[in-house]
């Protein structure tokens, strides 16, 4: 691993022996009459690479946004590192090094790549009103490493060459890797990545699937929501089918394939359709 | 951009100074008078060029903050406190030196305030009401921002304008200077006051408050916070997501351009002698709110040039009776044909945009 410097987060610092990276208990979500998410519960262990699949509408996004405080859980308990952190405001659980990518990409307008990616280093720097406002020497010295750190990681993701372009004119696969590095950017334990490879062709998909696996080497747990079956069966450790909110499925990638459960859900069943 | 902000800073003061030479040269200081005020006013438009352009909050309620920070400090060095002499207040604002007791014409004896201690008074004063203020309505958004700040300064209004402690429909007068420097030898005192000797002194004391607030601003805007600012601005999401606590940055940079609309409010109250609840009215604030729009939302130098060049003008009364509607249609203008400010159109840009009816 030649590129990680102090990226590399150790992924058991602090963790209490025992204690999964991220764990849900019987997690409900009611919007009104539609039970988003129904009774669903999953562990993610550290240092794997989990994956979320599920037909459209089967809750994968709304589990994302329980998980990463966007919305609140109707009833269960969502712990981090054996901390609760349902209930929390999303910038606090961003703080106990949770960071997340947006399934519609959500990049800064009218700031560079690289700015973008500054914006992720918020919770690894200090800075505020008065030493930015004076231009104090410890906020002047913090500045460096927060654009050497960004640098870095747009190095990292093969886009250093636009780190000067606005970030909202880039390409697709290009703003997405931004949004990804900005995610890295605050060094988190945890990465949850909502469907990192759509709009993404087979090449770019391999592209994405090398830079997962080497962000789990850096120490990095992942939590990804994807379509993309290639992708997910390839690098996944674990997967957690999702159907109308609940979880059908929850296993290594072999047996989710041979899953009659999920091949029903996801290919229909001469039978089920008649029935 | 981090080499050309001292250098642009440097302009800036070259500029003051060439000004005043070409008022010596032309015989025409008294303009003085009016760049002065002017730039008491850019303290507030730059404060609020940072709130709107950068935080993207809006704030129709400017003109209360300038108010709350001229009135106070005003009432402070004029209402005589000798019959309330004893009880807690003023012994305790007479333990901290913060008392100037003279007497008045007719020998009684006249206990206020000092302008150095008022106008800390004042400004936070007016920090703390923007910080009550702010914490629920900040969590509006756009039209009900705008709204509810409305609210809050017709509020302002309304108080100054029906209580006989800030003078009703008249303000307050004679207001004193306040003296920043006591006169040492042959020097005159640095003071901030509209005495006809000290004019150049306030020309180059008023461009010197505006040029140290920018330079702050401009530091303030290229830090990590100003990152977290702009970054709020686009995706509130997106930033708490990167850890920013997008309501804690909001609030502040509330309190932080309110501070500057009331240090501007203090400092020209003090110096034209006087305030009245016009400077309160919700049209200031809307002048206030075009004035940033003109300048073009997020450029805060655009904002510092036409916001004091406009307040200039409209100083000289070269917009006579119309001032009020004038500052009306330059918001409509620019909404419709430079929502990027008036310094971003080119000339040809600007035919087309007309031609075509908005929208280049």
């Amino acid at each position: 691993m030649s590129t990680g410097r102090e990226i590399v987060v150790g992924n058991t610092g602090g963790v209490v022996a025992g204690d999964a990276m991220l764990e849900l208990q019987s997690v409900h979500k009611r919007f009104g009459g539609l039970h988003a998410v129904n009774d669903v519960s999953f562990r993610v262990e550290p240092g794997c690479i989990k994956a979320v699949i599920g037909p459209n509408g089967a809750g994968k996004t709304t589990l994302f946004n329980l998980i990463a405080g966007n919305l609140p859980v109707s009833t269960g308990t969502i712990h981090f590192q054996g901390q609760e952190i349902q209930g929390k405001k999303p910038y606090q659980i961003a703080q106990f090094g949770l960071a997340r990518t947006f399934q519609n990409i959500k990049l800064f307008h009218g700031m560079t790549a690289l700015e973008c990616v500054m914006v992720g280093r918020h919770v690894q720097s200090r800075a505020g009103f008065f030493s930015g406002m004076f231009s104090l020497p410890s906020a002047w010295k913090e500045e460096r490493a927060i654009r050497a750190a960004s640098m870095e990681l747009l190095e990292l993701m093969q886009i250093a060459d636009y780190a000067d372009v606005e970030a909202t004119s880039l390409a697709f696969g290009q703003q997405r890797a931004v949004e990804m590095a900005r995610a890295l950017a605050a060094e988190p334990k945890l990465l949850l990545l909502d469907e990192p490879a759509a709009g993404l062709n087979i090449y770019e998909t391999a592209e994405v699937a090398r830079l997962i696996c080497r962000i789990r080497d850096m120490g990095i747990t992942v939590l990804l929501v994807e379509h993309d079956m290639s992708l997910v069966m390839d690098i996944s450790d674990e997967i957690v089918v999702l159907s109308f909110g609940k979880k059908l499925a929850e296993d290594a990638p072999l047996n989710i394939q041979n899953n009659a459960e999920v091949i029903k859900i996801y290919l229909g069943e001469d039978d089920a359709i008649t029935a | 951009m981090k080499k050309r902000k001292p250098l642009a800073l440097a302009a800036l003061c070259l500029l003051v100074v060439c000004i005043h030479l070409v008022t010596i040269l032309t015989g025409s200081q008294f303009y003085l008078t009016q760049l002065t005020m002017a730039a008491y006013y850019g303290l507030v438009i730059i404060g609020l060029g940072t709130l709107m352009g950068y935080a993207g909050q809006i704030s129709l309620g400017h003109a209360g903050f300038f108010a709350i920070g001229g009135y106070l400090s005003a009432s402070l060095t004029t209402r005589n406190l000798a019959s309330l002499q004893g009880t807690w207040p003023v012994k305790g604002l007479d333990s901290l030196h913060m008392l100037k007791i003279a007497q008045d014409l007719s020998g009684e004896q006249l206990i206020t305030v000092a302008p150095w201690a008022a106008c800390c008074c004042a400004v936070a004063a007016a920090a703390l009401i923007a910080l009550v203020i702010g914490i629920p309505v900040l969590k509006l958004k756009g039209h009900y921002l705008a709204m509810a700040t409305l609210g809050f300064g017709t509020i302002i209004y309304r108080i100054l304008l029906a209580s006989p402690y800030f003078g009703e429909a008249d303000g307050i007068s004679e207001v004193p200077g306040f003296t920043l420097l006591p006169a040492m030898g042959t020097f005159h005192p640095i003071m901030v006051s509209g005495a006809a000797n000290l004019r150049v002194a306030n020309y180059y004391l008023a461009w010197g408050v505006l040029i140290l607030g920018m330079g702050l601003l401009l530091n303030l805007i290229g830090s990590r916070v100003g990152r977290a600012l702009r970054s709020l601005h686009s995706s509130e999401e997106a930033a708490e997501a990167a850890g920013i606590d997008t309501s804690r940055f909001k609030l502040h940079v509330f309190v932080l351009s309110a501070v500057y609309a009331a240090i501007g409010g203090v400092l020209l109250t003090h110096f034209n002698g006087g305030i009245g609840p016009s400077e309160a009215s919700v049209m200031k604030s809307v002048r206030y709110v075009a004035l940033v729009a003109v300048g073009g939302m997020t450029n805060l130098w655009g904002t510092l040039i036409m916001g004091v060049g406009l307040t200039f003008l409209s100083l000289r009364g070269v917009f006579g009776t119309f001032d009020d509607a004038v500052f009306g249609m330059i918001l409509i203008f620019v909404m419709l044909f430079a929502p990027d400010g008036i310094l971003s159109l080119r000339l040809q840009q600007l035919r087309k945009a007309i031609f075509s009816g908005g929208r280049p």
